[in-house]
């Protein structure tokens, strides 16, 4: 008998099977936050083990943020070819189409984060094991979120694949800007930070920054998990309705 | 198995499919025939859940396809006119996961696979990335992936487009012999009027989104059609003769042929000829066409099937075979 947690499975292990043989562009994937790092890090002013404390989780978050973002470009040509077809008349529960599929765009991240913590360690950076695992569970249910609506964004863009970078691309970075992860949102006018009020995503930052330092008892984790699940049963929900009534 | 009530749906200002009432009985074989955009994959779409109507009802396998579409996706299979498989992906692993997709265990799923490959002939192409496969190759795959469960009911939306003969009368054995030993349903779309007409014992002709003839092929071009039968002659005068001989058969003379359109031609030829001997009128050629479903189709709607229609939705034009 299947359940939602195997459909998920099956839909996972299809999906990742692909990356799995071609190992090149996950290295690939790999290596961007790291340049990121490496460029950006050094312009942070202060102390340098200070500016990463503060700056590693919120790469992490981006890097998630990215990846997630792209669940639905996969989409796009199977849509075309009619595999996406296929998979939608097999009984596979809906929902373990979408976080099957955001899934499968998370492992490399996590790998992603665990290479960017050990990149760091040497220049002085620290972390607590118990708080980035939580931490990664938080980041996964946004992923799920984020998943779901790139890939109701594909649905929605069907034969005019424009449509979906381009709606990508402009989303993407105003959420990534008001979410303080590059530059701290404190010193920024008023208008700014009551928009960034509204983004999820600065929650889930704030949140992945304590429990990365190991405040884990912290207000910001409770913030940053119902945000997390919002955006979770969120793109769920869009997603799902999606499935049903596009053509 | 199947049962549609004013069946609709309608793309923006597109009536795809207008109102189209439906029965299959369970084990039937039926073939859906028409021009590029009748609305045989419209149809077939909303019959495997993909779609909802606009309008209209439809059952299938017992369950309603809008309120019960699991039930539904439970019990049949699609195999689609685009390609199935994920071009990134190999054939068996495909085939693997659309077991599991139906609840397979993974031996189950892989035993199943290796018959399936065996039997379409895929052996050697199974462990390739489906990418590399030819486009034959690719939609035997695709038949492979509909069958993986074994489902009581089979739609197939045109299944031999893109293979050769032989491959082609592979998978019409395939479907047939299916259907003897698990009494499947059968629904396909086909542009093939041979193989609407040598494997379907019922064919629905789609036109403009409605069903606008069902029946048995050969009924179908009994009612529809009938014989034609061509006798040849000498001269103009003769065969003018001959239409003056045979005019309650209903035949006309056009310069030395006469044309004659009957239901049973082969029986009726002896007869004639043997009255037109009576009367003189030596026969030079015979000639008897039996109809085909093209034919049908061009007296019910006065548009020839292999012109078609125009097609917008982007996948390639299959091509029409001569028969
Ligand atoms: N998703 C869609 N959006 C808009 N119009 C559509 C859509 N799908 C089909 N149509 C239109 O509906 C009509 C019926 O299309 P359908 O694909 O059902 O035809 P068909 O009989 O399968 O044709 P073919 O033999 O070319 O496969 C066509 O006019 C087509 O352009
Ligand atoms: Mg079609």
């Amino acid at each position: 008998m299947t359940s939602l947690v195997t459909d998920t499975r099956t839909v996972f292990s299809r999906e990742l099977r692909p990356t799995l043989r071609s190992p090149f562009t996950m290295i690939i994937a790999m290596v961007q936050p790291l340049v990121f790092l490496g460029l950006f890090a050094p312009l942070l002013p202060g102390d340098r083990s200070a500016a990463l404390q503060w700056f590693v989780p919120g790469i992490i978050v981006m890097s998630c943020l990215f990846s997630a973002s792209m669940t639905g470009s996969n989409l796009l040509f199977e849509i075309q070819t009619g595999s996406h077809e296929r998979m939608l008349v097999t009984p596979l529960r809906r929902p373990a189409l979408l976080i099957g599929r955001a899934l499968k765009e998370i492992v490399p991240m996590v790998a992603q984060a665990a290479l960017i913590v050990l990149v760091c360690l040497p220049f002085g950076y620290r972390f607590h094991l118990g708080g980035a695992l939580l931490g990664l569970v938080v980041m996964a249910g946004f992923s799920i979120g984020v998943g779901a609506l790139s890939y109701t964004l594909a649905l929605a863009s069907k034969n005019q694949e424009w449509l979906f970078w381009t709606v990508q691309q402009t989303v993407l970075f105003p959420i990534l800007l008001l979410a303080g992860v590059l530059l701290p949102l404190d010193g920024g006018p008023g208008w700014l930070r009551t928009l960034a009020a509204w983004n999820p995503l600065r929650y889930v930052v704030d949140a992945e920054r304590a429990l990365f330092d190991g405040d884990i008892w912290q207000a910001t984790t409770v913030t940053g998990l119902v945000a997390a699940a919002g955006v979770a049963a969120f793109g769920l929900f869009v997603g799902v309705r999606a499935m049903r009534t596009s053509t | 198995m199947i049962e549609t009530q004013r069946l609709t749906k309608h793309f923006k200002d597109v009536r795809a499919v207008d109102g189209i009432d439906l029965t299959v009985a369970r084990g039937e074989l039926v073939a859906l025939l028409g021009p590029n955009g009748a609305g045989k994959s419209t149809t077939l779409r909303m019959l495997t859940t993909l779609i909802p109507p606009t309008s209209g009802t439809a059952s299938v396998a017992g369950f309603d396809v809008v309120r019960q579409q699991r039930e539904v996706r439970q019990r049949i299979g699609y195999i689609g006119q685009g390609n199935g498989a994920g071009h990134s992906q190999r054939g068996r692993d495909e085939l693997l996961s659309q077991g599991r997709a139906y609840g397979m265990g993974l031996r189950q799923a892989r035993t199943r696979a290796a018959e399936l490959i065996d039997s379409l002939g895929l052996g050697d192409v199974a462990d390739r990335t489906v990418s590399t496969l030819s486009g034959g190759q690719r939609r035997r795959l695709d038949i492979a992936m509909g069958l993986i469960h074994a489902p009581e009911l089979l739609f197939l939306d045109e299944p031999s487009t893109g293979l050769d003969p032989q491959n082609r009368a592979n998978l019409q054995e395939h479907i047939l012999r299916l259907r003897a030993e698990h009494d499947t349903t059968i629904v396909l779309t086909t542009h093939y009027l041979d193989e609407a007409d040598s494997m379907a014992e019922r064919v629905i002709v789609v036109d403009h989104g409605r069903v606008i003839a069902d029946d048995s092929p050969a009924r179908l071009k009994a009612e529809h059609v009938g014989d034609t039968i061509r006798l040849g002659f000498d001269t103009e005068h003769a065969a003018a003769g001959a239409a003056t001989v045979l005019s309650g058969r209903g035949g006309s003379a056009y310069g030395k042929e006469l044309t004659i359109r009957t239901e049973s031609g082969p029986r009726q030829v002896p007869g004639m000829l043997e009255d037109l001997r009576s009367a003189g009128l030596p026969v030079a050629s015979v000639e008897v066409t039996r109809p085909t479903l093209d034919d049908v189709f061009l007296t019910l709607t006065g548009r020839s099937l292999r012109e078609g229609g125009s097609k917008t939705d982007g996948t390639p034009v299959p091509e029409l075979v001569e028969v």
